[in-house]
């Protein structure tokens, strides 16, 4: 929360919340409304189709979810060593939130090869493949753009370009991330738990 | 609160080589300059789904006229429906906002302006992939040309069997690329309202314009996502083949009627609310008196955006649902008209005992309470499920939701036009020529969606391209294209108000109207970092504290002089 308008008024106390918070809550309401749908879709056509495989198929990813759920964890004290000015230390828990992703994403590449190769199973195989490969992929793909803005911090911090003023910003791409993770608790749930 | 300009000095401006100042356009992140930007492209579009309305109505004019093919009339109203909605009021109540909303906060830009830029350029660039749909939809199979689905694209219409070809691809990927820019705008706008007001707007403090934004882009957040997510269901049924809405392999053409219409219907109130906004500033002005009622308007606009997200389905009547979701649907669409009814009286009650001075956009103001009352209430004859069981997919429907949006929301955008037009250009319009747009659009509006109810309760369906004689409709067909050359004459009256205002309109000075928000604080037009030193507002009327030192608003309003 910083104070944006220098105030000619000495006497006033002014304090905004910072445009970036608020512009990033706001994207992830309107990323929400998108995964609203695909997972409503996903719920709806569940058992509608003609024809298999069915979702009786899927096998829990509990590892890579673990290890992506544990990412939100250190990305947050990635923030709060940089809060603290210990650049060192941020890069080390950042560097740690990229490999926790990184193994999720190559989780799903495994699973869905599996699903490809073993049980014949592609998004126009049937209504299932469709809402199974959107809603997961959807989530994937937004995971991997993740990765290409903790990527991006990554080599900042390398190239000694990150320092503790911008803690601020870290923070504020670390709410994209924890939205990431909130969303596979929500599509692991409907996909893994409800949908079997 | 004058401001001094550092930057260029008109010579200078001149001297500049044409190349320069276009590339200077091109390259803009000014709010301001974007902002105008918006407002052009959205005029250009406005005239090309004006043509293609009147190719529709003239061949509608008489029975078994064969001025277009059936093909090109199908065409006509998709192209129709999706220009005005996407890239007309779209782009304009987003161009309003962008212009409008930094100078009212007392802001010297948007929060963040180069993803303004990014917004504009996609909105833009999506609008000329759907015309390039013209050229370019043949594709393969030498089906089809423009998209030729509706604006709402029903399934299984826009399937691979029904819809050859790539012209539904061009207005799915357009409307995505739209929607990609809509939703970075209202992220923009939100950002923007809560987090750079200057120093003493507190929220209750901000103009209604803005805090009716702040609702607006809050609507933008939630129901352009669900439209962007039915597009790529949509191109992952036509690419690669899945199966959301193919009724064959166990998918729902109804799954698509509800996704586009939890988009559809807020997106009606997503541009209603910008015009409520315009009237919401320009009636006070022209009744010299504050708003009546501050609070209640806010607390109206918020309750019909709420409601607005669960109003969709009444567009599925027909389609046939549940007796408890009708009932359910029924009921929250009627309810919306409670909070819109008491806007209607606030404006009415700002007006009353006020000293009104009927300059062009206060005409249009007054115009637009009068018909947005009548659509309400043909709204609210739609809103009863065994009305609409009758009156659904009729000629009524379209002239009920056309008096909404050109009875409503386009006069509304005029008023928004001529207002801040001395604003924007630095020069006034011509009056008695906004006069003339006036009355030749108020005749014109009248006579056709007036009598486009008729046909529509006597059994016309909308979408035909051709109709027997002696059903009843063929007098009612012709006075509704005749109202249209009116409003033709009206618009062609506005444009050249327009070109001939901005070259040689007498010099507007920075105030006009004698207005109370910030913008009018501003040289006309604003130097490109709006203030000099930012503003301290006390009240919500900033200038009328400055004009009238003796007697300012704060010591009137609660938490006045904070």
């Amino acid at each position: 929360m910083s104070a944006t308008a220098a105030a000619p008024a000495a006497e006033l106390r002014w304090e905004l919340p910072s445009p970036g918070r608020v512009g990033m809550f706001t994207l992830i309401a309107a990323e929400a409304a998108i995964f609203v749908i695909f997972v409503v879709a996903y719920l709806f056509y569940l058992g509608k189709g003609i024809s298999g495989p069915t979702p009786a198929i899927l096998h829990a990813p509990v590892f890579i979810s673990v290890c992506l759920f544990s990412s939100s964890a250190t990305i947050h004290l990635a923030v709060v060593a940089l809060r603290k000015g210990n650049v060192a230390r941020f890069g080390l828990w950042w560097v740690l939130t990229f490999v926790l992703g990184a193994i999720f994403l190559g989780g799903t590449a495994r699973e869905w090869n599996h699903l490809i190769r073993v049980e014949g199973l592609w998004i126009d195989t049937n209504l299932f493949g469709t809402t199974y490969y959107s809603l997961v992929g959807l989530h994937a793909l937004h995971v991997t753009v993740g990765l290409l803005l903790l990527g991006a911090v990554a080599l900042f911090t390398l190239f000694r370009a990150v320092r503790q003023e911008h803690a601020e910003d870290v923070d504020i791409l670390s709410l994209y991330w924890h939205f990431v993770d909130a969303v596979w608790v929500v599509v692991f749930t409907v996909v893994y738990i409800i949908g079997r | 609160m004058s401001t001094e300009s550092v930057g260029w000095t008109p010579s200078e401006i001149a001297a500049r080589p044409l190349v320069d100042r276009l590339h200077g356009w091109v390259t803009t992140v000014d709010h301001k300059r974007l902002g105008i930007l918006y407002i052009l492209y959205a005029i250009v579009f406005l005239v090309v789904g004006g043509i293609e309305a009147t190719v529709m109505r003239i061949q509608l004019v008489r029975p078994h006229n064969d001025f277009v093919s059936p093909q090109v009339f199908n065409q006509m109203f998709t192209m129709h429906g999706t220009t005005m909605i996407f890239f007309v009021a779209m782009p304009i109540v987003f161009g309003f906002a962008n212009y409008l909303v930094p100078l009212m906060i007392g802001a010297r830009d948007m929060a963040f302006p180069r993803l303004n830029a990014f917004s504009f350029w996609l909105t833009a660039f999506g609008g000329l992939l759907l015309y390039f749909s013209f050229v370019g939809g043949y594709g393969l199979y030498g089906a089809g040309t423009a998209p030729d689905v509706g604006w709402f694209a029903y399934a299984p219409l826009t399937s691979k069997t029904f819809s050859r070809g790539h012209s539904t691809d061009f207005w799915t990927l357009s409307l995505l690329v739209a929607g990609i820019g809509s939703i970075g705008g209202a992220v923009n706008l939100t950002a923007t309202i809560l987090g750079l007001r200057c120093p003493g707007m507190t929220l209750g403090k901000m103009p209604l314009l803005v805090w009716l934004y702040l609702v607006m882009a809050g609507l933008v957040v939630l129901a352009l996502g669900p439209l962007t997510a039915a597009q790529a269901m949509l191109m992952i049924d036509r690419y690669l083949g899945g199966h959301f809405f193919d009724t064959q392999a166990g998918g729902s053409a109804v799954v698509w009627m509800h996704f586009f219409w939890v988009f559809g219907h807020p997106e009606v109130y997503i541009l209603v609310i910008p015009a409520f906004a315009f009237a919401s500033e320009i009636i006070p002005v022209f009744s010299r008196k504050a708003i009546f009622g501050y609070p209640v308007m806010v607390a109206a606009t918020v309750a019909i955006g709420f409601i607005s997200m669960a109003v969709w389905a009444h567009h599925l009547f027909t389609i046939g649902m549940s007796a408890v979701a009708n009932t359910f649907f029924v009921l929250s669409t009627m309810a919306i008209a409670v909070p819109t009814g008491i806007k209607i009286f606030n404006w009415l009650a700002t007006m009353w005992g006020g000293k009104i001075h009927f300059r062009t956009p206060m005409l249009f103001c007054v115009a637009f309470l009068f018909q947005f009352l009548i659509a309400g209430l043909t709204g609210v004859m739609l809103a009863s499920a065994p009305m609409d069981w009758q009156l659904g997919g009729s000629y009524f429907v379209v002239a009920h939701f056309h008096y909404v949006i050109v009875g409503g929301i386009l006069f509304c955008l005029f008023a928004a036009f001529y207002y801040w037009f001395p604003k924007m250009s630095g020069r006034m319009y011509v009056e008695r020529l906004g006069r003339l747009h006036f009355w030749l659009f108020v005749i014109g509006f009248h006579l056709t969606f007036d009598f486009m109810h008729i046909p529509g309760l006597l059994g016309m369906p909308r979408r035909i391209y051709t109709y027997e004689p002696g059903r009843g409709w063929d007098i009612w067909n012709l006075l509704v294209t005749v109202g249209v050359l009116f409003q033709v004459a009206g618009i062609l009256v506005f444009v050249g108000n327009l070109l001939w205002s901005v070259l040689r309109g007498a010099r507007a000075g920075s105030d006009p109207w004698d207005a109370w928000t910030l913008e009018w604080s501003t040289p006309s037009p604003p130097p490109e970092y709006n203030f000099a030193t930012l503003p301290v507002v006390k009240s919500r009327r900033p200038l009328w504290d400055i004009k009238h030192p003796e007697d300012p608003d704060w010591r009137y309003e609660p938490g006045g002089g904070a």
